[in-house]
Formats: structure tokens, sequence, C-alpha cells
């Protein structure tokens, strides 16, 4: 494969400016298909189940099977066309889009095809930098997802060369909507940021409402780039390319800007731009040619004559519209608002995504820091090491007794990580493990004194070397009654007593 | 009891609950008949094997007092585009030859709760495109009355068995007249119910918006004994009406009590009684027409001008749908695999195995669908095809508000002769004429027998048709019909049916 021209990016948006566009398919969670009671694989908390073992007649496209609509897919799919912003068709249809290929069963696929169930809407998406862009979406539509070929004895994984192939039929039929947008224009510098956010926010969005996986790697959420470019100062859009199979949010923002730069170069020369499908490559950074897209593409879509129209009632629509969450980002930038955290560390949280888990630790009465801080830190450090997510392993209530204990004096932080590991092993609550385990803290000046005398005995230089101003003598001393202590002692309140025994304020 | 065979499934009934016969007896006799008759007429495509057994069984139910249905024991034929876990399932295709299916239709499993007992599976044109059975890929079915000619289709082979007592009943599927016009050819009744009234589910799908399972019988009793069974809701089958039905054998019963049609009002459509049709099938439909008269119903004319268009939309809808329908026949996960020489890709594959699985007929309407819902052509074909058929269904509506009913006659001709029309598919599609507007309109059909053609001795159908969710209006106007014929006859046409052998 020849390589790409590539042009220098800075010089590729002097001349010409990038028109994107962005197809993502999300596959639903419901418990079955989308058109049949075979469980649904993309629900699943597996990474790999038994290749068809999820499947039913209508999977297999077996003579005289027939679909029936799931009706759960269907109101995942109006929650998340109004999560959009769209608005709902009260009347919708599937419609078959016929083509041959081996991960097709019936060799045609149950779509939407003119009469979508969610149309015209936008989501805004927040850059890097904190601003928001509205991304204009012209329609949101139901789908069935197709089986997935193996293709065995070929160097490249790929069906030229392939020995023979193996297809597995658990994906068949899973529920997808596939969002569509309108071509963005203006984007800029910040085209392939805005692809990454656009994908991000939209991951974002359906774990909000709790109706996908999301995972990108098992591809619960995919999405196709499309990228044209047009001369400075023209109207008309030029000819886009539609890579597919990226599959992680840098990459999208990588293959746009591939495309961009691989575009421009053909242009600049005098060359034409094919309309076709490019595939991205996660480990060289290119895009390859896939299948021309053409004209020439012809679906025969007609209506499915196996299923009666959809019909989303006004009152179905608005139960579902009065139970929409709070849109992620809104309660990001309100959240972070009210938390104060720097961007960083809310990035911090919302990428573990641990954002409800805090939220909840704060509304229990801890102070923000202080969730983020167990939440981020310890909680996810255990959670990490048993390969469990931090939501599982304590109650943000729990953590709100923990933390009142620090607060009380009663718990150093140190004390406190040994009585959260406490918890998490089913000991009982922080006052019951601090009983059994005799884990008080020493607030008693009388014994601290009595220690500190000791170890000063020691080392009577360290009185001294206070007295001059080297501070940091006392840390021996500290270190030494801390032992004595067995740790259950509050070192702040140590170091004041070693000051006062000098007889040097602080 | 001189021949089991000769009984409607109605009288069986009445014998098996007064004890006089088994099941097994009548399952066996039908099994002798079948044997003896077969190799002349060729009706089946797959025989149960263990039909005796089931007929075992049904016996032990009833003697326990746990008998399913007033059809418990009775013998069944199966059309081969129902699925069937026990028996070969192939549509008359050879592009499914020993595919034996993993479920079974609804339909069918409906049959089996009611205590049937299955015979076999019935010969029909490949994927039910024809109207004589010639296009199965296996064999020709010969129609009883004279073996020279074809039994009609696509059910000719359920049609054959009845009317040859080889079954008492048998099921039979409907996209454009595949029950009534093989019901007309051979003397027997025929049902094509209301466009979701019995399930599709696992019945191999010729086109999805115009097929429909219906009863094949030699009595309008019988036919409604078997609507009963295979009629109502089905979650699995997404056209399936949800509204519970009428008893179809009530109304049955009450039709045949009357010996008046006094109130009927019928309705006679201008455009199917036109041009084209045999003259001894005019002579019956118009007898027909005065002696409903004479017993009190009132005949009227209608005017459907869009039935006109319907053979012309009807076989552009159809080859659209079953284009589509078909494609699922690729070798990949069941049916034939024919594998060129080479080193072929699947497309190779998926090419030769249609190519030599596929008869022509199939292949004929495959490419003729592919062309009408390609971009560019939607509109002009299967859009305009779509249109005249709500044009049809408005003709119909109107109708049914001045009648109860309307009339043609079921097939413009008697039976033709096997290979009459085998080289000009324009022909044999015309033959649908009466039949196909009732599947373009979804509403239910009938053809029972009218008398046999002075010129050719053979069956005449006359075709009831209801609006939609009426059916019950068929069965009582069709039972008392019945009636009428037979008193002015001397004999139900089915009882006139030629020995065979």
């Amino acid at each position: 494969m020849a390589k790409d021209q590539l042009m220098d990016l800075e010089k590729a948006l002097e001349l010409f400016e990038p028109v994107l566009g962005f197809e993502v398919h999300v596959e639903l969670s419901t418990d079955t298909k989308m058109f049949s009671a075979a469980p649904n694989p993309a629900a699943m908390d597996e990474a790999n189940v038994d290749p068809n073992t999820c499947i039913t007649p209508l999977c297999l496209g077996l003579p005289g099977s027939l679909p029936v609509v799931n009706e759960k897919a269907v109101e995942y799919s109006i929650s998340l066309g109004l999560a959009l912003g769209c608005d709902i068709a009260p009347v919708s249809r599937f419609a078959r889009k016929n083509y041959f290929y081996p991960d097709l069963a019936k060799n045609y696929q149950i779509s939407q095809y003119d009469e979508p169930i969610a149309f015209e809407g936008s989501v805004a998406v927040e850059m890097d930098d904190g601003t928001l862009v509205d991304v204009p979406i012209e329609r949101a539509h139901m789908e069935e997802d197709a089986g997935k070929l193996t293709h065995v004895g070929g160097a490249t994984g790929r069906i030229q060369g392939a020995e023979y192939s193996l297809v597995d039929y658990n994906r068949a039929g899973v529920p997808l909507v596939e969002i569509v947008t309108k071509p963005i224009e203006g984007m800029e510098h910040r085209a392939g940021e805005l692809g990454r956010a656009y994908v991000s926010t939209i991951r974002d969005i359906v774990r909000n409402l709790g109706i996908s996986n999301a995972r990108m790697e098992r591809g619960n959420l995919r999405c196709d780039a499309n990228v044209s470019l047009r001369p400075r100062g023209t109207v008309p859009y030029g000819t886009r390319t539609e890579t597919k199979n990226v599959n992680s949010f840098r990459s999208i923002e990588r293959a746009v800007l591939y495309e961009i730069r691989r575009q421009a170069a053909i242009l600049d020369a005098g060359g034409v731009i094919i309309q076709e499908t490019r595939h991205w490559h996660e480990d060289t950074g290119v895009t390859s040619p896939g299948r021309p897209k053409s004209d020439a593409d012809d679906y025969r879509y007609f209506p499915e004559p196996d299923l009666l129209p959809v019909e989303a009632s006004a009152e179905w629509v608005q139960r579902l519209k009065d139970a929409l969450p709070e849109s992620p980002v809104h309660l990001r930038r309100r959240l972070r608002a009210e938390w104060g955290f720097s961007d960083v560390d809310f990035q911090a949280v919302v990428n573990a995504g641990l954002v409800p888990e805090i939220q909840a630790t704060i509304e229990a009465g801890v102070e923000p820091v202080a969730a983020r801080k167990w939440w981020m830190g310890e909680i996810s450090r255990i959670a990490n090491d048993r390969g469990a997510e931090p939501a599982s392993l304590v109650t943000p209530g729990a953590i709100k007794d923990l933390q009142a204990l620090i607060d009380a004096g009663t718990l150093t932080d140190k004390l406190a990580r040994g009585v959260l590991q406490g918890m998490i092993d089913g000991e009982g609550s922080p006052t019951e493990i601090v009983a059994a385990r005799g884990l008080e803290v020493v607030s008693d000046d009388g014994a601290l004194l009595a220690a500190i005398d000791e170890a000063l005995a020691a080392d009577p230089d360290v009185l001294d070397k206070i007295r001059e101003g080297k501070m940091q003598a006392a840390g021996a001393i500290i270190g030494a009654v801390m032992k004595a202590m067995k740790g259950q002692a509050d070192a702040a309140r140590v170091r004041e007593l070693i000051i006062e025994r000098a007889g040097a304020t602080a | 009891m001189s021949d089991i065979t000769a009984l409607s499934a109605s009288s069986l009934s009445d014998a098996l609950a007064k004890g006089e016969l088994s099941s097994v007896e009548i399952t066996r006799a039908h099994l002798e008949r079948i044997e003896t008759t077969e190799g002349a007429l060729g009706s089946f495509l797959a025989r149960s094997t263990d039909a005796l057994s089931h007929a075992e069984h049904s016996d032990a139910r009833r003697a326990s007092g746990d008998s399913r249905s007033p059809l418990e024991g009775i013998p069944v034929a199966i059309k081969d585009v129902l699925c069937t876990t026990d028996m070969v399932t192939t549509a008359g295709s050879r592009i499914l030859e020993g595919w034996i299916p993993p479920y079974d239709a609804t339909v069918v499993r409906k049959l089996r709760e009611a205590g049937l007992v299955a015979l076999g599976k019935t010969n029909m044109d490949e994927f039910a495109m024809g109207s004589s059975t010639e296009h199965s890929g296996y064999h020709v079915t010969k129609n009883p009355w004279d073996i020279t000619r074809a039994p009609g289709g696509s059910g000719g082979g359920s049609a054959a068995a009845v009317a040859a007592r080889q079954a008492p009943v048998a099921i039979g599927s409907d996209t454009g007249g595949s029950i009534r016009q093989p019901a007309a050819f051979t003397g027997t009744v025929g049902v094509k119910p209301t466009y979701g009234g019995v399930s599709r589910y696992g019945v191999i799908a010729l086109a999805s918006s115009l097929d429909q399972v219906g009863p094949v019988s030699r009595t309008v009793r019988d036919a409604a004994l078997v609507h009963d069974v295979i009629g109502g809701h089905d979650p699995h089958d997404s056209t399936s009406i949800p509204t519970p039905w009428a008893s179809m054998t009530e109304a049955a019963d009450a039709g045949a009590r009357s010996e008046s049609l006094a109130g009927l009002r019928v309705g006679v459509v201008k455009q199917l009684v036109g041009e084209g049709i045999q003259s001894g099938v005019t002579q019956r439909f118009d007898e027909a027409i005065e002696l409903m008269s004479r017993n009190g119903a009132e005949i009227v004319e209608i005017d459907a001008p869009h039935c006109e268009y319907a053979v012309a939309a009807y076989y552009l809808v159809l080859p659209a749908e079953a284009s589509s329908n078909l494609a699922k026949f690729d070798s990949v996960r069941f049916g034939l695999r024919v594998t060129p020489e080479g080193s072929p890709t699947v497309e190779d594959v998926m090419s030769a195995t249609r190519e030599h699985g596929f008869g022509d007929e199939v292949k004929r309407r495959i490419i003729l669908g592919t062309y009408a819902l390609s971009a560019g052509y939607y509109d002009a074909y299967y859009g305009s095809a779509q249109k005249v058929r709500t044009l049809i269904q408005r003709d119909f509506a109107q109708a049914f508000e001045a009648v109860d009913i309307l009339i043609s006659p079921s097939a413009p001709t008697t039976a033709f002769r096997l290979g009459e029309k085998l080289d000009d598919p324009l022909a044999m599609w015309a033959g649908d004429l009466t039949t196909i507007p009732v599947n373009l309109a979804g509403i239910p059909g009938m053809s029972i027998p009218m008398g046999l053609a002075p010129e050719d001795g053979l069956p005449v159908g006359l075709q009831l048709m209801a609006p939609a969710y009426q059916d019950a209006r068929l069965y009582q106007a069709g039972a008392t019909l019945e009636r009428l014929f037979a008193q002015r006859d001397g004999y139900l046409v089915s009882e006139r049916t030629p020995e065979v052998v």
C-alpha cells in the first residue's frame, strides 16, 4: 500500500475548511434483542460469550421466523432521542435494507429509513477548554446489529486471503440506535478534538440514561467519522470519506486530523477525493481505503412488511421526558462549580466514572475535597487491586461515618485507611471497627508528653536544633512517639507538644 | 363403516365421540388410501412415519377423558410451507431439500395441541410461486378429477389430498389464491382468512403482507372446525390481530340450519365476472346467483374499478417482498450448498447455490422484485403498486357499505391441463385475477364448489368475500349455500370425485 501524502495541518487549514459528520452506533443494553427473545450479549458483563449461544431462529434467519419489536428498546431509543434534543415521531417505521453478507443472517437488515423515531436535535459538547459547542443532530434511528465474522488463515485477518471464516450470530439482532449528525462546520483546528469530545459526550449520555454499557473497546459504541474539505471561500461541500473502525476517543481525533491532512494533499495536488469508506488502523495511525461508496449502492429499502409501524404516544414520550436525568454536561458544569474542583481534578473524577459516588458522599455531608480524596484515592486503589468497581466496595454513607471520626479527631488519616480496609472486608461500621481494634487516637497530652520526654532523652540535641529554627529536626522525635503510641496519635499534636517543650514558637 | 375416508372431519369427530371409530382406525384408513392413490396423484412431499403413534396417543387421551378439541384424533395434511420439527420442510424447493426445522410453526403447534394427527407435508409450487403445482422442485401433483389436469396451485397438494380422500382436512397458504383456486379446481372448500387472522410464524414467507394460512376441506363445517383451531392471536407474529374472534363453527352451523338467504345482500363484482371466463364457469355462476336470489338474497351489482389493476399491482408487490424474503437462502446456515470448482469466494458459493437450488419461476420473480425495488424505480413500481392496493381496499370498503358479502367465480376456468400454461407465465398469472384482489385488500375469501362445468364435467368454484374480521359471515353464508346446492343437485360436488385408482 502506497503511503499517503499528508499536508501539514496548519497549511491544510489555511487552504481548506473541514466539514465533519459523525455516525455513532450505540448498542442498547436491553435484556433481549431488538426483534427476538434471544438474550442480548450487549447487556452482559462477560466480554466473551460462547459463539452462537445467544440465538433464536430469527437470529439465524431461519425460514418462517418473524421479528417482534422489543418495547424496551423503543423506550430506550425514545429516551436517547429526547436526551439528544430530538423530536420524537408519533409514528415511525422499520424498513428492510437489502444486501448479501454472511454476517447478515436474513441478508437484509431491519433498520429505519425515511421514518426514524427521532430527528432534528442538538447536543451540547464540552471542549477541553470548557467551552460548549452545539452539535446538530439529523436523526437517531433504531436498527439491529449484524453478526461477527472471524477470517481464518489469511495474513491480515481480513476476508481477502482467508481460507475460511467463522460466523458468530450472537451479535445478530442486538438493538442499535444510530445517531447521525448534520454537517458540522467551523471547527477548524478543533475538528479532531470535537470528534473526540462529541463521541465522549454520547458515551456519557447513554451511560447516564443507563441504556448502554457504552464500552468502545467492546463495540458497544462505534463511530464512523465523515470528513470533507472545501476550499476557503467556497460554499458547496467537498466529497467526503467515511472512516470506520475508530474505536477509541483518541483515535477519533487522530483519524479526523489524518483525513484532513490526507485530503488536503490530494486536493492541493489537483487530485479528487474518492467517495469511499476508509478503515482506521490504530497501530499505524493511518486510514486505508475500504469499498467505494457511491450512488451505485442500492439497498432496495422498502417498509418492513413483518412489522407494524412504531407508535410513540404523546403520554409515553412525556413520561420518558419527565424521567430524563440532568444531562451529563450540565450536571458536570454545575457540580464542578459547586464543588470547587480544578478542571484537572474534576476531569479525573469524570474519567474514573465516580461522579455519582462523590456526589452522593457530598450529599451525605462530607466536604467535597475529602469525598474526592476517598473515592479517587484509597477506594480506587483497593478496587484496582481487586479488579472490582469502586462503588461495589463501600457506600457513600459509610464514608461519611468514617470521615466524621477523622473530623472529630478520633482517627488519623492513616488509621482511617486501615479502618476503610476493614469496612471493605466486612468487619462492620467504622465505629465498630475502631472499637474492635482499639484504634482510638491517644489524645491525652500527659501520655504523649511522657513518650516525648522518653524520645528526647535518647536524642537530646533535638531541642537545641529546634530552638535554632531547624524545625525539621522534630521529625525524628515525632516518628519515635508515633511508634511508641503504635500509630494511634495525632502527629500534628505531637509536633505542637515537642515545640512547646523546646520553648520555641512554631 | 364402509369407507372411513369418505367421511367428513365432522362425521369422523362424531364417530370418535360415540366410540364407533378410533383415531388409529381413521388414521390407518387414510394412510392406506394414500398408499393406493399417491402413485397416481403425488400430493405429498413427505409422509409422517409416526402418524399411527400419534393416533394411539390421541385414543389414549380420549379414553382417559382428556380430548383436546372437537378435532381430537382427526388426520390432517399440512402444506410444506409450514415448519414442522418432525418432518422435512422444503416449501417445494430443492434449496431446502432435507431441511428439518428446529421449531414448529404456530399453526402446526396449534394443530398438535388440538390433538390432530399430521399425515404428511403436501406438494406445492416452489415457495408457493405458481398456480398449478407444476413449479414444485420435486414432482407434479395430478388433479384427482382428471390426472391429466393440474390441481391448481400453489397448494395443489393439499387440495388434491383432500379431494382424493387422502386426508379429511388440510392446511394451505394463500398469497394470491393458493388455497381458493386449487379448491375450485378440485371441488373442495378453501378459505383464506382475514390478513392477521392466522399466525404466519413458522410459515416460510412468500410475500409477507399477503400470505395467510387457511383450511382446506370437503365441507364448509370442516373448514370452520379447522379455522377455529388454527386462528387467533400469536405474539410471535406482529401482524397477527389481537382481538378475539367469533366461532366459525357456530357460524357454519347457523348457516347450515337455514334454507333461506333472506336479508343477505350479495354483491357481484363487475370487474371479476367479465371477459376471459370459461362459459361453463359463467353458466354455473349465473345459476348460483339465480339460486341465491330465489332464496331471498338481494343481488347488487358492484363496481370495484381498481380491481382491473390488481394483477399488475400484485405482480410487483409479491416479487418485491419475495426477492427480500428469499435472500436468506444463501447456503451459509441451512439447506443446500453448492460449491463451485477452484477456490470460490463466499459470493461464488451463494450464487452457485441459488442458481442450482431455485427453479425458473422463483428466479423470474426474484429478478422482477429486485428490479421493482431498485433505486429510481421504487416509486414507479413498488410505490405505485401500493397505491393501487390502497385504492382496491377503498373499493371493497365502499362495496361493503352496500352489501354483506361479495361473490365471483373462484377462478376464470376449471382445471387446466398439465403443461398447458407452463410456457406462458402471463396466462398463468392472469388466472389469478379473481383471487388476487382479496389478498391485496386483506379481506377473507372462501371458495366452495357450485357444480360441475357442462363442457368438461370439472368442478367450478364460487368465491365468497367478506369485510376484514367478518370471516364468520363467509362460513354462515357458505354453509347455507352448500346446503342449497346439495338440495338442488342431489349431491355434494366432492362426493362425485372420481376414484382415481
